[in-house]
This record gives structure tokens, sequence and C-alpha cells, in this order.
């Protein structure tokens, strides 16, 4: 396939993030209805979906490169945004296994492995690696297998051990997350981390999701939705950075409102880890400005009637409260009415 | 891997081991590697016979980190419904037999501090692969062995890569005294039984009665998976149209093959999508949805999970 990455696009200072046509094509839009509420929406990790986000084990994008840069960016400021206890350094070797056997398979012109018995050899063209290591051997490589793959991959990954029938955060790679810390959450199990989510705990989604997790097999991963709202195309929006981000939301005006505020999406998959019998959960963001998304008609009108309708305690979690009312506006003369069909495909094969 | 389907494996070798114990190595049959799987894995076998066919599941013991084959070794079983007595007989060299995926439900603990292992007769095959991780991790280990002694030799043999100093086997359960070594295991160290029902139990419960805590004590349980049971019949009360649902499929699963495009999502029996009226007949439920209330007013079944307690099923799609 023909990717061609755009480098020097940023997250940060002058935000030159943008979606090409192609690229809001492929957004993986999450709204089947037109109305939201919590739910187990998992379903098996199959290749292909909605649109072409969903097509590979993990999504390469035009953005694989910047998004690759801004890792960097983050890791040098802060370096406990990757955490690993020590008893997950199986499941990091397996999660270096997976990420590279599936880059190398799925976009051959950009990766490539071999390996022969211990002795591996890792190319990524678009970063300008080439690594020669010793699969099992943490010293042959420049930092831990954890962080060395997952500072070449799009997205944030944590790590899960799997003990007392629950799921533990025993480490992570989050450098791009919708304001929750791994270095708050380390060492959680599943309920606790999921603690802060509203109205989801009484109608006993976390109890069904851990059961059905708790039951994952390997060769058989599972994938899920989740969304919120971002001003401007900032990456970390971390609680350590708060300072930072958390202002932008008093930026919005009627007439900035389309452009900075963005829709924040992330394809979570899960995986469970063959030799660690852990479970390796990929949170890979995709964001799009609300300017962007109402170029795609279903969109406009989806969005929002979604935000028109949502439950209150959702408006507030998700950090809505402030631009909501300046979003719906902006979106209200898109969206006659007209009945829309269930699902998230854009519907239009080109802008 | 993105979802993957079965295995097709080719017998690299077959191999006795004493008289009643046969090893096969078995490599993918496209000359590829092999999915990695994890110490205390195990592979399903889909074998077919003549007049029948058979899926078993047995340990992997090849080391974990094998990538170029998949060890087992199966022993012939006087009273079993066939399928050990099948693959001593009828495969060998060159056989092809399908595989499910490796699947774990004895993994070995990441956060232990030492592993103490009690396993009786082929019970011993899980633990063949853990023994190859702790050689290999330098994790500290014990492991008790009890087994016939006219089968002694054969595991003496295949311990015999591990050191004998931390490996001791057993060929009767007089002498051997379990309270005594629970008892005497220092703090964080947990417990894995495999062998025979009766074994499994009396070591479960003196370590339950010594004051192990249900995180520190394991024990393999093979076919703990949704699918599979009686087969049974499903008439679609709308259409009229009546299904067959065979043993190894899921209800949802054989309305797929009949064309009907029935709803689903997690295909796991935790979100709810596909569950639909139940007319009539009782269900099987093996879902985390429904309440307790739910199932036992059986107006409703999860069709991905979920099977009949009968030979029919009346559903309202």
């Amino acid at each position: 396939m023909g990717l061609i990455f755009k480098p020097t696009e940023t997250f940060r200072g002058d935000f030159s993030y943008r979606n090409s046509d192609a690229a809001l094509l492929r957004f993986p839009f999450p709204f089947p209805e037109d109305a939201y509420m919590y739910a187990v929406n998992i379903e098996p990790h199959v290749r292909g979906g909605p649109t072409a986000a969903y097509d590979h084990v993990f999504d390469v994008d035009e953005h694989y490169i910047a998004e690759c840069h801004e890792r960097a960016l983050v890791l040098e400021q802060d370096p406990l945004r990757c955490q690993v206890l020590p008893h997950m350094i199986t499941a990091e070797w397996d999660t270096l296994e997976l990420i590279m056997e599936s880059l190398a398979t799925d976009y051959p012109a950009q990766f490539s492995l071999a390996r022969e018995g211990d002795r591996w050899t890792w190319v990524n063209r678009p970063l300008g690696i080439t690594q020669a290591f010793t699969f099992g051997d943490a010293a042959t490589l420049p930092c831990g297998p954890f962080e060395y793959i997952t500072r070449q991959a799009q997205g944030d990954f944590t790590i899960q051990d799997q003990r007392d029938d629950n799921l533990f955060m025993d480490g992570g790679m989050v450098t791009t997350q919708a304001d929750w810390s791994l270095h708050v959450d380390l060492g959680m199990a599943f309920h606790e981390w999921h603690g802060p989510v509203p109205l989801a705990h009484p109608i006993g989604v976390f109890d069904r999701a851990l059961k059905y997790l708790l039951r994952l097999q390997y060769g058989r991963p599972v994938r899920r939705l989740n969304w919120t709202m971002t001003i401007n195309p900032r990456l970390d929006t971390s609680p350590e950075n708060y300072p930072v981000w958390g202002p932008d939301r008093t930026t919005i005006t009627p007439d900035n409102v389309a452009d900075k505020v963005h829709l924040r999406v992330e394809l979570q998959t899960l995986f469970r880890l063959p030799r660690s019998n852990g479970v390796l959960f990929g949170i890979r963001c995709y964001l799009a400005s609300v300017r962007e998304l109402a170029r795609v008609p279903k969109y406009a009108r989806r969005l929002h009637r979604v935000l028109r309708d949502l439950p209150p305690e959702i408006i507030d979690y998700k950090g809505l409260t402030r631009f909501r009312p300046m979003v719906i506006d902006w979106l209200a003369p898109f969206d006659d009415g007209a009945p829309l069909a269930s699902g998230t495909a854009p519907e239009i094969d080109a802008l | 891997m993105i979802a993957h389907g079965p295995l097709t494996l080719k017998v690299r070798s077959a191999e006795p081991l004493g008289h009643s114990l046969k090893r096969l190595v078995l490599e993918a049959a496209d000359g590829g590697p092999l999915p990695s799987a994890g110490a205390g894995g195990h592979i399903q076998l889909r074998l077919k016979g003549p007049t029948r066919g058979w899926r078993n599941a047995y340990s992997l013991t090849s080391p974990p980190d094998a990538r170029d084959h998949y060890a087992i070794i199966v022993r012939r079983v006087s009273q079993s419904r066939g399928g050990s007595a099948f693959v001593h007989e009828a495969v060998g060299a060159g056989t092809i037999v399908e595989a499910g995926m490796p699947n774990n439900f004895f993994a070995v603990s990441n956060v232990a501090r030492k592993h103490l292992l009690v396993s009786g007769g082929i019970g011993l095959t899980p633990f063949l692969s853990y023994l190859e991780q702790f050689r290999q991790r330098g994790s500290p280990f014990e492991l008790h062995h009890l087994c016939r002694a006219e089968d002694m030799p054969v595991f003496a043999r295949l311990l015999e890569p591990f050191g004998a100093r931390s490996i001791h086997l057993h060929p009767t359960r007089r002498g051997f005294d379990l309270a005594a070594l629970l008892a005497r295991q220092p703090l964080g160290t947990h417990l894995y039984t495999c062998g025979p029902h009766s074994l499994m139990d009396q070591v479960l419960s003196t370590a339950s009665d010594l004051g192990w805590p249900a995180s520190k004590r394991h024990a393999e349980s093979f076919g703990e998976t949704a699918v599979g049971g009686a087969p049974f019949h499903v008439l679609l009360a709308r259409s009229g149209i009546e299904i067959a649902v065979g043993p190894e499929q899921s209800l949802l699963e054989a309305l797929e093959a009949a064309g009907i495009d029935a709803p689903c999502l997690c295909r796991g029996g935790a979100c709810g999508e596909c569950r639909l009226p139940l007319l009539e007949g009782v269900a099987d439920h093996r879902d985390d949805f429904l309440s307790a209330e739910e199932h036992a007013a059986g107006k409703l079944i999860l069709t991905c999970v979920s099977r009949a307690k009968g030979p029919r099923l009346v559903i309202d799609l």
C-alpha cells in the first residue's frame, strides 16, 4: 500500500497536524447510533471493518513518523510515562514479538524482521532503524523490549498480568492519553483503574467486561472504540501536563470551535500474550477536527445528535462542559433531522 | 496476530516411550514458524478416524520458546473414547492433523518467588514445559512426581535434563508426606498440581487446610471453553426454519452457517447484543450478561455461548 508519511506535522506548538482526505475517510468514527451510552462494545479483532483503519493488526497511517517523534519528546521530558514492573519481562518480549511480526507481515515495504534462532534483525524503514539483537536478552537492545518496540508504534499500550481472577495493569507506555495517568494506575486491578468512570459501574459493564477478558484467547484478539474530545490536535493530554492543556478549554469561541475542537477516538485492541499469559491493551488514538468530520455528511449529523443528547454525567466526565454547546450550534445547520442508517461507515467514497 | 484459524500440522516424528506413552513431535505443514506458546499451554488436536473424529487437548511438552515444533505425549487410556488409541495406532511420521491455536489455562505465575509442582502419572506433561522455563530463568522450584513403579524409568528419563536436586520421584503415595511438604514452603511459593482427580483434590484440600490462599493454588483444568455439548435443533419461529446445532458448534455459528443474519458483537457472552427471546425449550445458559433471575425465567437466550438442555429450542427470530 502507498503510505505517504507527514513527518513534520506537530501535536504541540503550531499544531500542524491535519488529516488528508484519505485519512478522514478511514477515520474510525465511533457512533453507530444517534445516542451514546456505555456498553460492552467489544467485538473480535478480525481483518476489515467499517473503514480501512480496521484492516491490520496494528494500524499504521500517514501520522506514523510524527507520532513516534512526539512520543520521544514526551519521554524526554517525563521518563515515567513508560514503566514496567519487573515480573512483566516475559510480557515485554511477547509484546515486542507481536508488534514486530504484525508490522512486518502487514507492511512489508516499511518493516521487516529476519530471525535466525534467537538472533533477530529488525528493520524500520520509516524511522531509519536497523537493529540486530538476541530475543530474550534485554542487554542487546538500547532499552527494555517493551519500551523499545512501543517507541516505534502509534498509540499507547498497557500490559496486564492475570492473577486472582483479575487483571493488573503492571506496565505501560502512555504518552497520548485522554487525561489518565499510568503512574497513578500502575499496579491497579481492573475495577480500580476504571473507578472514575460514571454510570457504567452500576449497570455491570465492567463486571461483564472483566469476565470476558479473563477468558480472552491467544489468536483471538478483540477490539472496541472509545472517544472523547480534545482542544487542538494534542496527543499528550496527561494529568501530569494539565497546566499546559487544561486552559485550552477556555479559549473556544464560535469562530474557532470547528478548527480547535477535535473528536478523539481510541481504537482499542486486546491480545492474549502467549508466554506470559498476560494481556496487551493497545490504545490507538485518532484525532479529527469538527470541521474535518463535518465534511462527511453522515458524521456531521450523527455527531450533532450524540453530543446534543449526551447524559450530563458523561459530559462532565469527558470534560466537554464548557465548549459542547458551541460544537452543537456549529453542527446544527448540517443536521436536517433525517433518519440515519446504523453503523459507522462514512457511506461516501470521496470528498 | 489477528484472529487466527486452525493450524495444519505434520507429524515430524512419533516415538514410543515405555509401554503406554507415545511422544509426537509436530511441525507446521507449510514449514513456517508456529505460534508461540507459554509454559503450561496445550493444543487441541482434531483427529479424524475412519468412522468418527475426536478433539483431544494435550499439554505441550516442548520448550515454550520453540517455534519450529510442538511436542506432546499421549498416554493410551484403556477406557478412553478412542482418541488416544487412535493416536497410538494410526498416527505416525508424516500424518497431517489439524489443531486449534495453543491455549493456556495453567499458566505459570509471574509473581511467584518459588514454584512447587506436584504431579501424578501423565499429569507431568505440563510441567515439562514449566521446567524448561525455570531452567532458562533460574527460577527456584521443587517438583514431586508420583507414578507407578514400572513407569519410573520413563519419567526419570524425561526429567533428567532438569537437574536432580529439585526433582523427586515417588513410586507410591506411601512415604510421600504431602502435608509436611506443603507446610515447609517459604512464603511466596505457588503450588501447581496436575494428575488424577484424587491426587489434585488431595493436594488442593491439604494446602487449603494449611492456610494456602486460593490465589497460590493452581490445578490444570481442561475444557473451560463455552462452546460444545450435546447437539440440538433450533426452530426460528418467524421463518419456520429449523437448524441443527452440532456438538462443536455454537448456536450463533449454526445460524450463521444457515445464512441467517443474526445479531452479535463480542461472541463471548458478555455484551448481550445477540440475546433473543426464547419461546420454547430450556436453555443451558453460559453467558455473563443475563442476571440470575433472567436465567431462571428462561425467556431470553444469548446465542453466542448458550445451548439447549433438551433436543429443541424455539427462538423468536
